[in-house]
């Protein structure tokens, strides 16, 4: 298996202006300006190898989109080594972007005043892809991701959701082996985010096509992605598998309970005072919620004990979402 | 190459999707025109030449001048600073193309919708209500389609330097006004470079305006001998040559220090 990205010891460092305050600091502004500089991305290595989709995340600002504009090649990193498909993304420009893909959410790669169909015919001329590689290919793309309708109006006429599988159809005409995904279900509906997730898996069983993707939806991820990297303030602070994530952090259950008495927090506390547990109230839903440890024998003798001594409506045990967990990790910290 | 043509083309159909640009336009060169006509006539008044040129081949030199302007004429600067500014030019990037190249395709694109519903109807237009003299040699014709597309190449050459400051200077707003006023008085589009006094002229030969505007409309009304005018023409082809220097330079220099605006 050949990887498809190598990155080693990337850096990234920004000059971060600040100005001084007042018109005397405007002034001294005009001769010299003060600036930090700020580490975008310090210092990660990793690889991703041929056919793997993973899952970039971190919160915001964390250099998520830095790292992508340096392995597509249109910025420079200050320090370290990429090599993207075998190929150094700053030297040979035209061979290297015609084995890529990207998508940026927040940005139209469309001609916002001409049909979609048109913007599709350029961009077939200009990564040279055949008439009978398009049609075969894109026909079915066309399809999966339900454009057809769409081709003929012009961009600016889409809305969010319609736009934004246009342009993942878009960066797939010449059928990349590696697809650079920065925040591609930003402000989509559930559907729609459906609808790219089964793509984005159909294409990468069927062409075994890369995929590195970023997002703040991690539903998205648990999709689509078994393996997970994590950023935080530039460092990679995890890099592995989604599961063992959870498992490693995923911090105990949660046990709800709904009960057909009237129920006080201290009773609970009382009744279970001899384990290590947690209760909370969710004052609205009088739904009581007990934290645990993820620990069966525990678990069970916890609820034993609970209905012996109160009448039970209701009971719903729950993992720590991946949400959760990411969260507490981005609250905390790793360590 | 097929690429850059398909780009003419789309810059056709983006044309015709902004049809009340187009409209507008043609209202404002009219006005132009007529105006400095008139403007003409007037300095003209009884005298029969100045500075070698008759008053009709004067009228001929302002209407040919603005035509030939909105085939030259693009705002590739100003399109390529928003571009930067906001980001766009990302996507650019991560095209197996030439940025400027298709920046250059799109004014080209441009400029030949212009020529074909703008420019020669309007040419026809202008010929019937003021008195213009079309000459009937065919080399002038031809000299002077060469001059054109050539004049297009050096205002074009002009605009991509322009728009690459912006990957230096932020915000080159003013630097892009600028850069329009000097081309429409140093061009010889409002008056031609012979009406300027001897020692702006000398400083003006050294500079590569006047093979924007004053070259082909001189051509055009036969201002130029044959010689004259063959010499005119390779100072512009000259000019094309030069001017790519100091815009590859730019655009390496850019790219190194490119900085993406915004996540
Ligand atoms: N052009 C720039 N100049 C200065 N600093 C920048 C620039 N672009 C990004 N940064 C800084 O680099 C850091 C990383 O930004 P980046 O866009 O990579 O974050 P991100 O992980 O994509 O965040 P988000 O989830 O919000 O998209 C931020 O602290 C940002 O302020
Ligand atoms: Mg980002």
């Amino acid at each position: 298996m050949t990887d498809a990205i190598t990155v080693r010891n990337l850096k990234k460092e920004f000059k971060a202006y600040s100005s001084r305050s007042g018109l005397k600091g405007a002034f001294r502004d005009l001769l010299t300006r003060n600036y930090k500089i700020v580490p975008a991305v310090n210092n990660i290595s990793f690889q991703v190898k041929q056919g793997e989709m993973v899952g970039y995340i971190g919160e915001n600002g964390a250099g998520k989109s830095t790292t992508i504009k340096m392995l597509t090649g249109i910025l420079t990193p200050t320090s370290g080594e990429v090599i993207v498909n075998g190929m150094n993304p700053h030297k040979d420009r035209e061979k290297f972007v015609r084995t890529i893909g990207v998508v940026f959410g927040q940005r139209s790669q469309l001609w916002w005043d001409i049909a979609v169909q048109e913007s599709f015919r350029l961009l077939k001329k200009v990564y040279k892809v055949t008439d009978e590689q398009y049609d075969s290919h894109m026909s079915h793309v066309i399809k999966t991701l339900d454009i057809e309708p769409l081709l003929d109006k012009p961009v600016r006429k889409l809305s969010l959701g319609q736009r934004m599988r246009c342009e993942l159809a878009a960066a797939l005409i010449h059928n990349p082996p590696l697809l650079f995904l920065d925040e591609p279900t930003i402000g989509l509906d559930v559907l729609v985010k459906l609808k790219i997730r089964e793509f984005l898996k159909e294409i990468n069983d069927k062409y075994n096509t890369t995929i590195l993707l970023t997002t703040h939806d991690l539903s998205d991820i648990e999709a689509l992605c078994e393996r997970v990297v994590m950023l935080d303030e530039g460092k990679i602070i995890y890099d592995g598998a989604l599961k063992s994530l959870k498992e490693k952090w995923g911090e105990g259950k949660e046990i709800e309970f709904q009960f057909l008495e009237d129920v006080t927090l201290n009773d609970l506390n009382r009744i279970t005072a001899s384990s290590e547990v947690k209760w909370e109230k969710d004052e609205k839903k009088a739904i009581f919620t007990a934290f645990a440890e993820d620990n069966d024998e525990l678990i069970s003798l916890l609820i034993a004990k609970v209905v012996a001594d109160l009448k039970v409506k209701d009971i719903d045990i729950k993992e720590t979402s991946t949400e959760e967990i990411i969260r507490n990790i981005y609250d905390r910290g790793i360590s | 190459m097929d690429k850059y043509i398909e780009m003419i083309r789309i810059r056709f159909l983006m044309m015709l999707a902004y049809r009340t640009n187009y409209y507008t336009g043609i209202l404002i060169y009219s006005i132009n025109i007529g105006a400095y006509y008139f403007l003409w006539s007037a300095i003209y008044g009884e005298k029969d030449a100045i500075e070698g040129m008759s008053v009709i081949q004067m009228s001929t030199y302002v209407a040919v001048a603005w035509m030939a302007r909105a085939f030259y004429f693009n705002n590739i600067d100003r399109e390529m600073a928003a571009e930067i500014k906001e980001g766009k030019v990302a996507v650019e990037l991560i095209r197996p193309y030439n940025y400027l190249g298709m920046k250059t395709m799109q004014g080209l694109g441009e400029g030949i919708f212009r020529l074909f519903f703008f420019s020669v109807p309007g040419m026809v237009i202008v010929s019937f209500i003021f008195p213009l003299q079309f000459s009937a040699d065919w080399t002038t014709w031809i000299f002077f389609a060469v001059s054109i597309v050539l004049s297009f190449f050096i205002n074009t050459q002009i605009n991509l330097l322009t728009g690459i400051t912006t990957f230096f200077l932020f915000n080159n707003t003013g630097l892009i006004r600028a850069k329009r006023v000097v081309i429409d008085l140093f061009s010889g589009l409002l008056i031609p470079i012979s009406f300027f006094p001897l020692w702006a002229q000398d400083v003006l030969k050294y500079l590569p305006f006047q093979g924007i505007s004053y070259v082909p409309s001189m051509i055009f009304t036969n201002s130029f001998s044959n010689n004259e005018a063959i010499q005119a023409i390779i100072m512009q082809g000259i000019w094309v040559l030069i001017l790519i220097i100091p815009i590859q330079v730019l655009w390496i220099i850019a790219k190194k220090q490119l900085i993406i605006q915004g996540g």
